[in-house]
């Protein structure tokens, strides 16, 4: 199971790379494992506005349907237009290729209910245990 | 159910081969089953287009002797018995006396006086209860403990036969059965399954099963596949799944399965579709299609316009067509072809029109 450091992590297995009041966020390798081969993405359109622990996206995979919750508060500035068309980068590439959306922070704070990647590694083996 | 409700999980001689092969094991049934491998979309496409075995060791199977037991089963079946050859498979329904479906299953007819019954593994042993209040106890017997499947799938499963038998396969045509000599034993070959591909399933005494799992697996053609695609293929050719898209609640008629009731005979339940028949139905099973990836699922809504007109049974992302498709029950005016409805649940509202199955048109299974 990949866990890159650098990044902050949620208990709902989203990622999220802070830079500056902008934040890339995805879901996590344990997830898209977790879910299987997913099938379907539903992102959140550019310039909605979306809460932290807060449903912003759908993924789904062949045998279900799973919410995705935003790490951060903020405005959706961009979105991965590439990961709606191919919903298969997600298994390929959940840190690189299938990012989801940027952030436009509204409260880099925020970071202080997320996990770095060692606490989020420790958690996913607990989850496991 | 026994197991369901005690807790524990059944499971098949090659438990422990699959997790050798790192597959995810889940409940299916009361028992613990292989549902993926490699993955549910890779497993799919190899069996629709080279050959995969399934370990599913979770059906029952019951063996009927005797002629005076064949007459009493013929009243208990919506398949004509009397007309069934010897060698022939045909797939029907065991019904309640008032058309409920009590489960879906295929009569084998080994010998004139020796039949086989494949059934479901959740209602295997109410199936039996059922049985047994009409035939002779000594000359009926469920022998699922000790009787292992394998289905063999895809179109390259007629050649990947044929390498384990020295009797021409093509002999078999499609639902029939035999007892061949396979891998060097004498086993129940049917060419059926539940892929829409051409196919062979096997009934392997379970202390023989990790031999032949092994060496189908041999053939480069052949990987192994799970619960989780075998769902996705049945799917896209509308097959029905027990406990699912019918059950005790619903009856053939509904479920638009006349083709397999013989109304020339008796049968229990028949009198109770005769009336249903009189009456018309209230409900229909209907397969419907989105030209989107987002799936319908179990339970959800089906609309026509602002109007709940039914509730969908099966859905699913159709890896073969790459869109969503499903099937639920609709009134009859709806359950046309063509018809535009909506399948909701919350914020999901997915269009989808209402479409002829199977889905998936170009399946090898009589091929």
């Amino acid at each position: 199971m990949e866990v890159p450091h650098g990044l902050w992590y949620t208990k709902e297995h989203e990622w999220v790379k802070i830079e500056g009041n902008r934040a890339t966020c995805g879901i996590t390798d344990y997830a898209q494992h977790a879910l299987g081969d997913i099938t379907f993405v539903e992102l959140p359109k550019p310039g909605s506005v979306c809460g932290q622990f807060k449903q912003f996206a759908v993924v789904e995979s062949v045998k279900a349907a799973s919410d995705v919750y935003a790490p951060l508060s903020g405005k959706v500035v961009k979105i991965n237009e590439v990961l709606a068309r191919q919903p298969e980068l997600l298994n390929q590439s959940p840190f690189d290729r299938a990012w989801f959306v940027v952030i436009e922070c509204s409260d880099t704070a925020e970071k202080e209910n997320l996990m770095d990647a060692a606490a989020y590694r420790a958690y996913v083996e607990g989850l496991a245990a | 159910m026994d197991a369901l409700h005690s807790g524990e999980l059944q499971k098949t001689a090659l438990c422990g081969v699959h997790e050798r092969l790192r597959a995810r094991l889940a409940p299916f049934g009361g028992w613990l089953m292989p549902i993926q491998y490699e993955g549910i979309l890779a497993e799919h496409h190899w069996t629709r287009t080279a050959c995969s075995v399934f370990d599913v060791g979770h059906m029952g199977e019951f063996r009927i002797r005797g002629s005076e037991n064949r007459r009493r089963l013929d009243q208990a079946v919506t398949v004509n018995l009397e007309k069934l050859a010897v060698g022939a498979c045909r797939y029907g329904f065991l019904l309640n006396e008032q058309g409920g479906i009590l489960d879906d299953v295929i009569v084998y007819a080994l010998a004139a006086d020796d039949l086989m019954l494949v059934v479901n593994a959740a209602t295997a042993l109410d199936d039996a209860a059922h049985l047994r209040n009409y035939l002779t106890a000594a000359d009926f017997e469920d022998v699922s403990a000790r009787t292992g499947k394998l289905d063999v799938q895809g179109p390259a499963a007629r050649d990947v036969l044929q390498h384990c038998t020295s009797v021409d396969v093509r002999s078999l045509s499609y639902y029939q059965c035999a007892m061949l000599p396979v891998l060097g034993k004498n086993i129940i070959v049917s060419r059926t399954g539940y892929t829409g591909e051409q196919g062979y399933e096997l009934y392997i005494p379970a202390e023989d099963l990790e031999f032949f799992w092994t060496a189908l697996l041999r053939d480069a053609r052949v990987k192994p596949a799970g619960l989780g695609c075998r769902d996705t293929l049945r799917l896209e050719m509308g097959y029905p799944l027990y406990g699912q898209d019918i059950d005790r609640s619903t009856t053939p008629l509904e479920a638009g399965f006349e083709r397999f009731l013989d109304m020339s005979k008796e049968f229990i339940g028949k009198k109770a579709l005769q009336a249903q028949l009189r009456q018309g139905i209230s409900r229909r099973l209907a397969g419907f299609v989105s030209p989107g990836r987002r799936s319908p699922r179990h339970h959800y809504g089906l609309y026509a316009g602002d109007e709940k007109i039914g509730t969908v049974t099966s859905g699913s992302f159709s890896p073969s067509l790459v869109c969503a498709i499903g099937m639920g029950y609709v009134r009859p005016a709806e359950s046309q072809n063509g018809t535009r409805l909506s399948c909701r649940e919350g914020a999901v509202d997915i269009e989808v029109t209402v479409c002829p199955r199977p889905f998936y048109q170009r399946g090898t299974a009589r091929a």
